[in-house]
């Protein structure tokens, strides 16, 4: 919420390198992990010939563990820069649902997409809408997938091991080994969702708002299309 | 009726069985437990010299599997060994006593054997209308269950049915038919599911309990360790056809022929913890896999309505017949798309008229 407007601010410098970094390898990890994980639970057509001349079902998975470890690790590391980085950082784990202001911002926002209003306010970082479905959506879905999926993992590691010792007790939560499985393929198509609205909101901010969008997560400046408050 | 002490030992060598074939049995029974060879001698010590742990084995709601898995165990000589082995003092499926006689046998060994007899539990009892769907002997078998549990010093839940509910307590559970672990609650319990269970793991239970005289070490869901750390995918004959990506697609295909994984066919080895695919069943000649089929997953809970048994993904319930996770996430994903694609239209109708109205 820009109000330095007498100062005549078109940019500022909101999203540093290595939060940058996080989100696209974050994004790259969720395609491999949401292809793979599809293919694990919907396998292709069987290859002909001696088992010992294939190993797809093999790689398919080793992709999926692979890709997991990436997302963990760079979760991880983004909780890390939370406490390092600058105060946008923050954002994704604390929304500031404490206030009242808040609230009045997340419903002018609403009404913004609602087409009840003209303009939209100026936002340096998240928009209170978006800190709200970064948050619960993407935030709380990363969480249960990344649980989930170490149980899952920890499965087939066998007892003892670190998954095991760090998400065994997930496996507990649910009835049996089965739903557990249903409940992380929901979670993929959950994210999904959640992937969907976020392109399309990110490329439509970047058009119809008053600020930069999808070049700030690149360059990591926001640059203003005006200078009113 | 007075017991004088008698061990296993003694009880086989009246049978007639041989030391040489007792040593066998020791020897197996260890190596099935995952016991180092040096443990051997524990074994054979343990059945020469400590007394029978007398064993109260009662029926719920059931169908017998678990009784006719226990007496096809293949080490030694099921029929003979086992049955006396465990000292069954009453069962109401297998001891020739009957009515009065029998019943007696219950309060007798409960008055004995105060808090060192075992109460294994095959079947479970039902909770609605105060227990009446399930009568043993004029009363309900709920009040036999907690009668006899009381005074015991742990109760073993046989099979599916005592340990996780089983086919009775499938939605919609009419008579409320309960596991053991739900309705008796103050004492060690060992769940050792499957329908039924395999009947070297059923010995192997007992066979633990009075070789160490302590309960075998239990994982979260109350299973012995030793038998049900491992899923049935993890020591699959079939799994190199897993990782391969070699599927059965059709019962009667060149696949299936060939003997390749049943996972597109909905087997549940991958989500089930069992030794199916390392002991087998009757006297380990085989397995659901191993004749083609693929495993249903009895030892898991609630495998009744996990359904289906032929398909890999699961029907998620209140989505109507036939949607599994893919189906709900796809209709999701269509609705969001189409969402933004109507929301994209109006976005850009806003955006022009906003233009319009600057140019002019």
């Amino acid at each position: 919420m820009s109000n330095e407007h007498e100062e005549k601010v078109l940019s500022i410098y909101v999203y540093e390198a290595p939060l940058r970094l996080w989100h696209w390898i974050n994004a790259l990890a969720i395609t491999v992990l949401a292809v793979t994980g599809y293919l694990i639970g919907s396998p292709p057509e069987a290859m002909i010939g001696e088992a010992s001349e294939h190993y797809r079902m093999g790689i398919i998975r080793f992709l999926h563990f692979g890709a997991g470890y990436v997302l963990l690790f760079g979760f991880i590391g983004r909780i890390y820069w939370a406490f390092a980085g600058n105060e946008h950082a923050r954002e994704l784990f604390v929304p500031k649902m404490y206030s009242i202001l808040w609230w009045k911002e997340l419903l002018t926002e609403l009404k913004w997409y609602l087409f009840l209003t003209k303009e939209p306010h100026k936002y340096v970082g998240h928009n209170p809408l978006a800190q709200f479905a970064m948050f619960f959506i993407f935030l709380v879905g990363m969480v249960f997938m990344i649980c989930t999926g170490f149980a899952l993992y920890s499965e087939g590691a066998g007892a003892g091991t670190w998954s095991a010792v760090a998400f065994g007790w997930v496996r507990d939560i649910f009835p049996n080994s089965q739903t557990l499985h249903t409940w992380h393929h929901l979670g993929m198509w959950y994210l999904l969702t959640f992937v969907m609205a976020h392109v399309y909101v990110a490329i439509r901010e970047d058009i119809m708002s008053r600020q930069s969008i999808v070049s700030t997560m690149i360059s990591g400046h926001r640059l203003f299309k005006d200078d009113r408050p | 009726m007075k017991k004088k002490v008698t061990t296993f030992y003694d009880v086989m060598e009246a049978r007639g069985i041989s030391r040489r074939d007792f040593m066998k049995f020791c020897t197996t029974t260890a190596a099935s437990m995952g016991l180092a060879s040096s443990m051997v001698p524990q074994v054979v010590h343990a059945m020469e010299n400590k007394p029978r742990i007398p064993i109260l084995w009662i029926h719920g709601l059931e169908c017998t599997c678990c009784s006719e898995s226990f007496i096809r165990s293949a080490h030694p000589l099921a029929s003979d060994v086992v049955l006396s082995m465990i000292s069954l003092d009453y069962d109401d499926t297998l001891m020739a006593a009957a009515g009065h006689q029998a019943e007696a046998i219950l309060d007798e060994i409960r008055e004995e054997y105060k808090g060192n007899y075992i109460v294994a539990v095959e079947g479970n009892p039902p909770l609605n209308n105060d227990g009446m769907f399930c009568i043993v002997g004029g009363r309900s078998f709920l009040d036999q269950l907690i009668e006899v549990s009381k005074d015991a010093l742990a109760v073993v839940a046989w099979g599916s049915c005592a340990s996780n509910g089983c086919v009775q307590a499938a939605a919609p559970n009419p008579t409320q038919a309960t596991p053991i672990k739900k309705v008796i609650t103050d004492k060690p319990i060992i769940n050792v599911p499957g329908c039924p269970p395999i009947s070297e793991v059923m010995t192997g239970v007992l066979t633990y309990i009075l070789t160490f005289g302590k309960l075998p070490e239990l994982d979260r869901q109350g299973r012995p360790k030793m038998f049900y750390s491992q899923r049935i995918h993890d020591k699959c004959y079939r799994r190199p056809h897993f990782d391969a990506g070699q599927f059965v697609e059709k019962w009667d295909d060149e696949g299936a022929r060939k003997g390749w994984c049943l996972y597109k066919m909905g087997c549940k080895g991958p989500t089930t913890y069992n030794a199916c695919s390392s002991i087998g069943f009757n006297e380990g000649t085989s397995f659901p896999i191993k004749s083609g089929h693929g495993c249903i997953g009895c030892s898991e809970e609630n495998f009744w309505d996990n359904g289906p048994f032929y398909e890999r993904l699961t029907h998620v319930e209140g989505f109507g017949i036939e949607s599994n996770a893919d189906t709900i996430g796809m209709g999701v994903a269509a609705g969001t798309a189409a969402a933004i694609g109507v929301h994209a239209v109006a976005s850009a109708g806003k955006q022009l008229t906003k233009k319009d109205a600057e140019n002019t």
